[in-house]
């Protein structure tokens, strides 16, 4: 094998190492540390129904953004989705074996590369003619949308302006690397910036504010039913507290009465 | 007195161009060694206070999955930035959530985080220095916690729990703030905000009995440690002294006397605000709670209503029950030892607005709402009450259930513009622990966005009465009206409106 190629294998298998360990501590984090307060946001459901449903609406629908700002809205659910739809349209690279049918009806798929890129767009744009969002940008703000950019116009390049590269030689790399039979990656260049940001964008997931992926799923003024009055809500470590106070608290009702 | 000048309010609220530093300076007046001292906190700021903050920091995020969670999932996409009533009315970009936030955030990356250890430049993470507390300092004290920039953030990060850790962290090094940390220590001595001790609580009530008996011939009591009534009532100290809110307090007392229910007030208990919240401080908040928790089983009542206080109904709401006890569904022998003293066929704590809506949904009030005929009214959605809270245990409770009490006792009402009220209401300018006068400048500024929404109602449907239920936006409103060319009188208790059209049963007819 090439240097290039084992570079870029060792690459993947250091981002996925580092994504799954990160990603885990980080999830294992947030469920450990406990939410002391209920502290729904209105419109509070008052039912775990109503929580399953805010929580699909925001996950799926961005609906509080849309509320908030309808071009952000635009730009960042277009680019989301686009990037749901491109990541099945890999799939078929890296899928070992016989390939399910649907895989190999994804190819149009690859127009959600369109969207992608507006929303992308979009969203670098906002970041540097609006001046409240210039103001709290910080370098890797615009670091990040830069990468994911030219993630999907080398993409783009490859795709519509005929500039494949050997397609059996990248079938062989993702799949070799799903199932540990590695091999030559087509070595344009390209390919490379294609796979780079997105080898690199894998490996800072958990340390960066990617982190907003698992975030929303944790967030308290979004996963809490609005019954605190019905139901006690209580921490061990607030519990720990009431058990340690419980005495005096007895102790002075005797004194006052 | 800044009260001279009447700021202009355009016809189209904009959203400002940044203006950098508009809103820089030291912050409110520190709280001096004995009032620190009295909460159990450094009385100055300590020597090592660096490295003290830090690990407070790393002991806040975890016990608190809400700072956790929102310090790491930022990703500045920045809807936040025009929805805050202090960036809107100051321009200063600090003021902006997100900026508020990052204040707290970058030195969380610098100290917490890989990327902000080894590249804090690229993620914009920051030494905590001498400077970096000067600005947590000034703008954590810029933030009235209302939480309106939690209902527009799509990951729902709630500045308020960064703005709270942050004013934990600064107490924990010997930084607070005088005006909370003051009244907080007079809660925990006497019972309540105003230091005012039982004997002066008695004869303020029993003036106010004459009073009411004086303007109407019927005989309404307001009881004080009353053992064995059905219900304790709880509410800020300022419905006992302070214009308009002593108004709403009559109203309380009149609903009661046409219920037929027993009630009592609590000498011990004569608070209902509790600003332990608002420095972020479990321990604080959970000792003023424990003081209702405690009359409620001394006096032995069977419901424990709340007077019309914002921040005071979240707690109660929301947090009594954790703190307590106070509520029902409880498991456990300490919850349990007063939820089977309370009446489970009410919620625990109820509302006062919950049982004058009660009441006026079974019939039992009657109201001549000719009185009210020279007011045409608003409701002013208190933050507190709107993001934080529930009424009626019904979607959207919080805002049907005020609306409703307001529709029975007048004949005109009139929303302000649907932007601002309800989930979106915007803050008096004056919560969160910033409602003392070393502040008046961003109180007024604060307040822009709402007379501005206020002015178009007066414009459009000739609203002359903002109606509230909440102490701290009363108190506000009647000293920043007139700021926005608004006469200071036209805020009023929602129970104000009750008292002044509640038709009562004098005791000759009983």
């Amino acid at each position: 094998m090439s240097l290039i190629s084992i570079f870029f294998t060792v690459f993947f298998y250091f981002s996925v190492l580092v994504f799954i360990t990160g990603f885990s501590y980080k999830v294992i984090q947030y469920w450990n540390t406990p939410a002391p307060l209920k502290i729904p946001i209105a419109p509070a459901p008052l039912k775990k129904s109503g929580v399953l449903l805010r929580l699909s609406k925001e996950v799926f629908l961005f609906a509080t953004l849309f509320k908030s700002s309808k071009w952000t809205w635009l730009f960042g659910w277009s680019f989301h989705l686009a990037l749901v739809l491109l990541f099945f349209r890999h799939l078929v690279y890296f899928w070992p074996g016989e390939i399910p049918l649907i895989l190999l009806k994804t190819e149009p798929l690859k127009y959600a590369a369109y969207p992608l890129i507006f929303g992308l767009t979009g969203l670098l744009g906002r970041r540097i003619f609006v001046d409240r969002v210039r103001y709290i940008s910080a370098p890797s703000d615009y670091l990040m949308l830069l990468l994911i950019i030219v993630i999907g116009a080398s993409g783009m390049v490859m795709t519509f302006a005929n500039n494949h590269p050997n397609m059996l030689l990248v079938k062989n790399f993702a799949e070799g690397l799903i199932t540990f039979k590695w091999s030559e990656l087509p070595s344009e260049a390209i390919f490379l910036a294609h796979i780079a940001p997105v080898f690199f964008l894998i490996a800072i997931f958990p340390i960066s504010k990617l982190l907003h992926g698992p975030g929303i799923f944790f967030s308290p003024t979004l996963n809490q039913v609005d019954n605190a009055r019905k139901k006690r809500h209580i921490s061990k470590w607030a519990m720990q507290k009431e058990k340690n106070t419980k005495i005096d608290l007895e102790h002075n009702q005797d004194e006052g009465g | 007195m800044p009260n001279n000048s009447i700021e202009k309010l355009p016809t189209y609220l904009e959203i400002p161009p940044i203006k950098k530093n508009s809103m820089a300076g030291k912050g409110p007046f520190k709280a001096s060694i004995d009032i620190q001292k009295d909460l159990g906190f450094p009385g100055e700021k300590v020597d090592n206070w660096q490295q003290i903050a830090i690990d407070k920091i790393a002991e806040t995020k975890s016990k608190y999955r809400s700072v956790q969670v929102f310090l790491d999932s930022c990703m500045k996409c920045g809807v936040c930035t025009d929805k805050c009533h202090y960036y809107l009315g100051t321009a200063d970009p600090k003021n902006m959530p997100v900026a508020r936030q990052d204040l707290f955030r970058s030195v969380y990356r610098r100290h917490f985080t890989f990327a902000g250890k080894y590249f804090p430049k690229l993620v914009g993470a920051k030494d905590f220095d001498e400077d970096m507390l000067d600005d947590w300092y000034n703008y954590f004290h810029q933030c009235s916690q209302c939480r309106r920039c939690a209902v527009f953030c799509p990951i729902g990060i709630d500045t308020a729990e960064i703005s709270m850790a942050a004013r934990e962290v600064m107490n924990v090094i010997g930084v607070g703030q005088k005006y909370p940390n003051q009244i907080l220590g007079k809660i925990n001595k006497i019972g309540n905000n105003l230091g005012m001790p039982e004997p002066a609580l008695r004869d303020t009530l029993a003036d106010l009995e004459e009073e009411i008996e004086e303007d109407t011939g019927a005989s309404v009591k307001l009881p004080l440690d009353i053992k064995n009534s059905e219900i304790l009532m709880v509410t800020p100290s300022a419905d006992f002294f302070a214009e308009p809110h002593i108004d709403g307090l009559i109203g309380y007392a009149k609903v009661f006397h046409q219920s037929g229910i027993s009630w009592t007030l609590s000498s011990y208990a004569s608070e209902a605000a509790n600003f332990g919240m608002f420095i972020g401080n479990y321990d604080v908040m959970r000792q003023g709670a424990l003081r209702i928790r405690k009359a409620a089983l001394d006096l032995n009542v069977k419901r424990v209503v709340v007077g019309e206080c914002g921040h005071a109904w979240r707690v109660a709401y929301s947090f009594w029950n954790t703190l307590t006890g106070l509520g029902s569904g409880g498991s456990d022998e300490y919850s349990l030892k007063l939820q089977n003293q309370l009446d489970s066929n009410y919620p625990q704590p109820q509302h006062m607005i919950e049982f004058t809506y009660d009441l006026i949904q079974r019939d039992k009030l009657s109201f001549d709402k000719s009185k009210n005929d020279h007011r045409v009214v608003t409701f002013h959605d208190s933050c507190n009450v709107a993001r934080g809270s529930n009424m009626g245990d019904i979607e959207n409770g919080q805002f049907i259930l005020p609306r409703e009490v307001i529709k029975a006792a007048c004949n005109n009402f009139s929303d302000m513009h649907k932007s601002t009220i309800k989930s979106a209401t915007f803050c008096c300018g004056g919560g969160g622990g910033l409602l003392t006068d070393d502040l008046i400048d961003l109180r007024i500024k604060g307040a822009k966005p709402r007379m501005h929404a206020l002015k178009q109602s007066e414009q459009d449907n000739g609203v002359n009465t903002l109606a509230a239920i909440c102490a701290i936006c009363k108190s506000q409103f009647s000293k920043v009206l007139p700021n926005y060319d608004f006469d200071p009188y036209m805020i009023v208790s929602v129970h104000q409106l009750v008292s002044d059209a509640i038709i009562l049963t004098k005791d000759s007819e009983t």
